[in-house]
């Protein structure tokens, strides 16, 4: 198929940025950052800089891939990721749109690569049990009811690939920091940092920049791991608990 | 070379407990004073970073990725083993310790073995503990199920994305104490050379990918947990950017690479579909449970649907093969990953493949979704059950087992494996080879120690499913924080390191020189371009099977290519700026040096022993062929100034299991 690139290319942070168009054949098997190596060994071959994008796993699961494409976070697919989108979702003569996710807090880098360090920031603000290594008691010392354990795993299934940020016209992480904060107040091991966890992170997210939720949904939307919106909510009770709960 | 293992006396099930309670401690007050550097943030990364960092050691962690939590780890899928014997089927720690020897095909050190198989139990409570939501029984325990190469239910798995789980567990903890200033976390750096002051490993040069700058950092000891080197064969079921330059470098700097022809091909991939193809696909092994591999019977069934004029579903059952259930009837399709794949591979080259390139065989869920679909309509008390019904029922407990691999599968090739059986093909997936270490994780440069895949120390020459995250989270969470302490005890006296020594002056220089030349260079061909030759020339002479004239042929082959290399690649850019094609330069340079010393490891070990299947040696039923006379041993070879490897070799002691031939039929 005979494809239109239409591609974000932006020197550094401070440059400017501008589309480049580029003319490509692909075949339908490909996939689309497959499509894209194509792109860079013909820009390569033409001794000029090829279009730097993240990606490692090609498989969905490292939370690497970054672009917006036609418009939309990971393209127009539920539940799939960029490295996971294949050529066959479309066709000959299409020109496809090419940016990085942009949010004010996830600053572009280089082309299509942005820095998503903000959300390290969060989840060190308090996304994890305070539970040294040899500390545990047995595994099946506690049992955890199964689908607790289930809903923890929905929440838990976060890849942080920040395409909830990307897709919020608001820019805002509530669907990122809701998945973690849900994930462990479902077990009862996380259960007993919660209210301090729930404030923590939330004041971190406010701090690194990101909107506010306005119940817009297109986060749960353009989920690579179709999480639900819920989670916000299920935060915002937590949060208002919290504050009226005294340490 | 004399390679001590520093195997501690006593009898095997003795050992650790006995070494961990006379070893060597660090006082709390001294632990503030040391600084520890580790390479890697993956899972054997990642939980000794933290680990060591709860210690209270001064932590400086590395990793090339945009964030710790990013790591290949991360893609593991199926499970993670642990002698719990929760299901009361036999299980133990010695069992688990015999079938990884067994799995390993005796080419592993007991010693090493046994300690990852009494920390596996250990494990799985700290990850509970920090909030991994394995699955459970409706009893709220913890759930199992089977792997390859055993008999027992010991793996514990959180749906198919075991490996993530268990990755943003032990991140969580890095998380923590990197918030508590106990870690420095260093992301988008990578380590382009470690730096050796009078004998000892005392830091690392890295470049900050972003701006390009090189960086030198010292610390009282260096932790590589870097990970494999599968990606040497280009197609792999790695991540892009795995590389073997951190241990490659080591090697450089006299540590020693043992047993680099180890390399494990899965038998379940998603078959290659085309020349641009970028990476492989794996689909979990635990698929093998309740898929059964087959492939057609008559040749002309196989022509036939090659050519797609035949589908799977037109066949008879008198027409199919299911030949690992025909030729190995004890453990029928869960025989370990070696003998699959070559199984895969035998019947594709007598033709018998059943995609367009002849390269794939079906894995078939058809009865499963039978047997499943009965069984459900009999808990329901439905009688008399249509085939529809029972087709429905059925598909719905495989999809809560498998389910996000069924719609991995479907979103590569779109093809729905409910309707028709997945088509699969062995691909190379990881690697049992690596740095050689002792007991205590060091290779034999003081003071620098390999953990993960990044050593060679557990697996033998073949690696059962589910133990790669045992072992890097044992290496990480139970045995560095010990073994650390019998170095890092002889240097309380050790003032800070300075990284304005000589020794680190000259190796920034010398870094600094490589890239430039990478640049300079300026030639007509992509750095993509090399690997994938590269990739070609591994898989034909060193992959699924291998003969002495084809790896003579391919070592000439390579150092051809590398000396291409040298003169001909095209890295555009310049060295101080994010240049993700200058990173992938200077990963394929140290491919193209490693892949010779696999080519050569593999022509000197003249037998067929687990991944390594030499075709010189094989028994007369077409099974891999041991000689424990002669290759008892660890071949952990020396890169020489000259740029001729050497080996040297540490003898294997079997004290406590009989070596015998390997069998499950």
């Amino acid at each position: 198929m005979q494809l239109t690139l239409k591609v974000w290319r932006q020197k550094n942070n401070k440059a400017e940025g501008k589309f480049e168009f580029h003319k490509i054949q692909a075949e339908e098997h490909m996939s689309f950052l497959e499509m894209l190596d194509v792109l860079n060994e013909k820009i390569v071959s033409e001794k000029k800089e090829p279009v730097a994008f993240e990606h490692d796993c090609r498989e969905g699961i490292c939370g690497s891939c970054s672009m917006v494409i036609n418009g939309r976070p990971h393209g127009p697919q539920a539940g799939t990721t960029t490295c996971q989108l294949h050529m066959r979702a479309y066709k000959s003569g299409d020109t496809i749109t090419i940016e990085p996710f942009r949010a004010t807090s996830f600053p572009v880098i280089k082309d299509l690569v942005v820095d998503r360090s903000s959300f390290d920031n969060i989840i060190q603000a308090g996304g994890y049990i305070s539970v040294n290594t040899g500390q545990a008691v047995d595994g099946n010392a506690i049992p955890v009811n199964r689908d607790d354990a289930s809903d923890a795993f929905d929440s838990a299934a976060c890849i942080g690939c920040g395409a909830c940020v990307a897709a919020c016209p608001n820019g805002s992480a509530m669907l990122f920091t809701s998945a973690k904060i849900n994930h462990l107040e479902k077990l009862p091991q996380g259960k007993i940092e919660h209210n301090t966890r729930v404030k923590n992170m939330i004041k971190q997210m406010d701090k690194e920049g990101f909107g506010k939720c306005s119940n817009v949904g297109a986060c749960g939307v353009e989920c690579p791991k179709e999480i639900p919106m819920d989670n916000i909510a299920a935060m915002n009770r937590s949060y208002l608990t919290s504050v009226f709960t005294k340490e | 070379m004399k390679l001590d293992s520093k195997t501690p006396e006593g009898s095997l099930a003795e050992k650790w407990t006995k070494y961990r309670g006379s070893m060597n401690l660090v006082a709390p007050n001294n632990k503030r004073r040391l600084d520890v550097i580790v390479v890697g943030t993956g899972l054997a990364g990642a939980s000794a970073a933290s680990t060591l960092g709860e210690l209270g050691y001064n932590v400086k962690a590395f990793t090339f990725h945009d964030s710790p939590r990013r790591a290949h780890s991360i893609a593991a899928q199926g499970g993670i083993n642990a002698a719990k014997n929760y299901q009361n089927d036999g299980d133990s720690i010695y069992r688990l310790f015999y079938d990884t020897i067994k799995g390993g095909d005796y080419r592993s050190r007991e010693s090493n073995v046994h300690r990852l198989a009494e920390c596996s139990t250990e494990i799985i409570d700290q990850a509970v503990a920090q909030g991994v939501p394995f699955a459970r029984e409706y009893g709220g325990l913890l759930a199992n199920r089977s792997f390859g190469g055993v008999q027992v239910s010991r793996t514990f798995y959180a749906r198919g994305q075991t490996g993530q789980q268990l990755l943003i567990g032990a991140y969580s903890g890095l998380s923590r104490q990197i918030a508590l200033g106990k870690v420095k976390m260093h992301n988008r750096h990578e380590m382009l050379d470690v730096v050796i002051v009078d004998g000892k490993a005392r830091g690392i040069i890295t470049r900050n990918l972003l701006t390009g700058k090189l960086e030198k950092h010292a610390a009282h000891c260096v932790v590589l947990a870097t990970g494999g080197y599968g990606n040497v064969f280009y197609l792999s079921t790695n991540a892009m950017g795995s590389n073997v330059s951190a241990a490659w470098r080591a090697v450089k700097k006299g540590a020693l690479m043992a047993n680099p022809c180890y390399t494990q091909i899965h038998p379940t991939c998603i078959p290659v579909s085309g020349e641009y193809q970028s990476k492989l696909t794996l689909m979990s092994e635990s698929l093998r449970n309740d898929g059964r591999v087959w492939v057609p019977n008559k040749l002309d069934d196989a022509k036939a649907i090659q050519q797609g004029q035949k589908t799977a579903q037109e066949l008879k059952e008198e027409d199919r093969d299911y030949y690992l259930e025909r030729r190995y009837p004890a453990f029928g399709n869960l025989v370990p990953r070696d003998v699959a794949s070559r199984a895969a591979k035998t019947a594709t080259d007598e033709g018998k493949g059943v995609v367009k390139t002849g390269l794939g065989v079906y894995l078939d869920f058809a009865a499963a979704i039978e047997r499943y679909g009965k069984s459900t309509a009999h808990t329901k008390g439905i009688s008399n059950p249509s085939s529809a019904q029972i087709k429905e029922l059925g598909e719905e407990v495989v999809s809560q087992k498998y389910g996000n691999l069924f719609q991995m599968y479907e979103k590569i090739t779109g093809e729905n494996p409910y309707k028709s059986p997945m088509k699969i093909y062995p691909a190379v997936h990881y690697t049992m080879g690596g740095l050689w270490v002792d007991y205590n994780l060091e290779t034999n440069i003081p003071g620098l120690f390999a953990l993960g895949e990044a050593n060679f120390s557990d697996h033998g020459a073949n690696r059962l499913g589910a133990s790669a995250l045992m072992q890097g989270l044992a290496d990480g969470y139970f045995v560095i924080p010990y073994t650390i302490g019998q170095f890092l005890s002889n240097e309380i006296r050790t003032p800070q390191i300075s990284n304005e020594s000589p020794e680190f002056i000259t190796a920034e220089k010398e870094t600094r020189a490589r890239l430039d030349h990478l640049i300079d260079t300026n030639g007509n061909q992509s750095v993509e371009s090399f690997h994938r030759k590269l990739g070609k020339i591994m898989w034909e002479y060193c992959g699924m099977s291998r003969n002495a004239e084809g790896l003579q042929k391919g070592i000439k082959m390579i150092q051809d290519l590398r000396e291409e290399f040298k003169k001909d690649v095209f890295v555009p850019g310049v060295v101080e700026e994010f240049n993700p094609e200058l990173e992938k330069a200077t990963r394929v340079a140290d491919f193209l040096e490693m892949g010779e010393v696999m080519m050569r490891d593999a022509l000197d070990r003249n037998e067929s022993c687990g991944g390594h299947f030499r075709e010189e040696y094989v028994s007369s039923d077409g099974e891999a062929e041991r000689n424990d006379e002669e290759y008892t041993y660890v071949a952990a070879w020396e890169w020489l100034e000259n740029g001729k490897p050497q080996v040297h070799k540490e003898e294997l002691k079997f004290e406590n299991v009989e070596l015998k031939t390997r069998s499950y039929k």
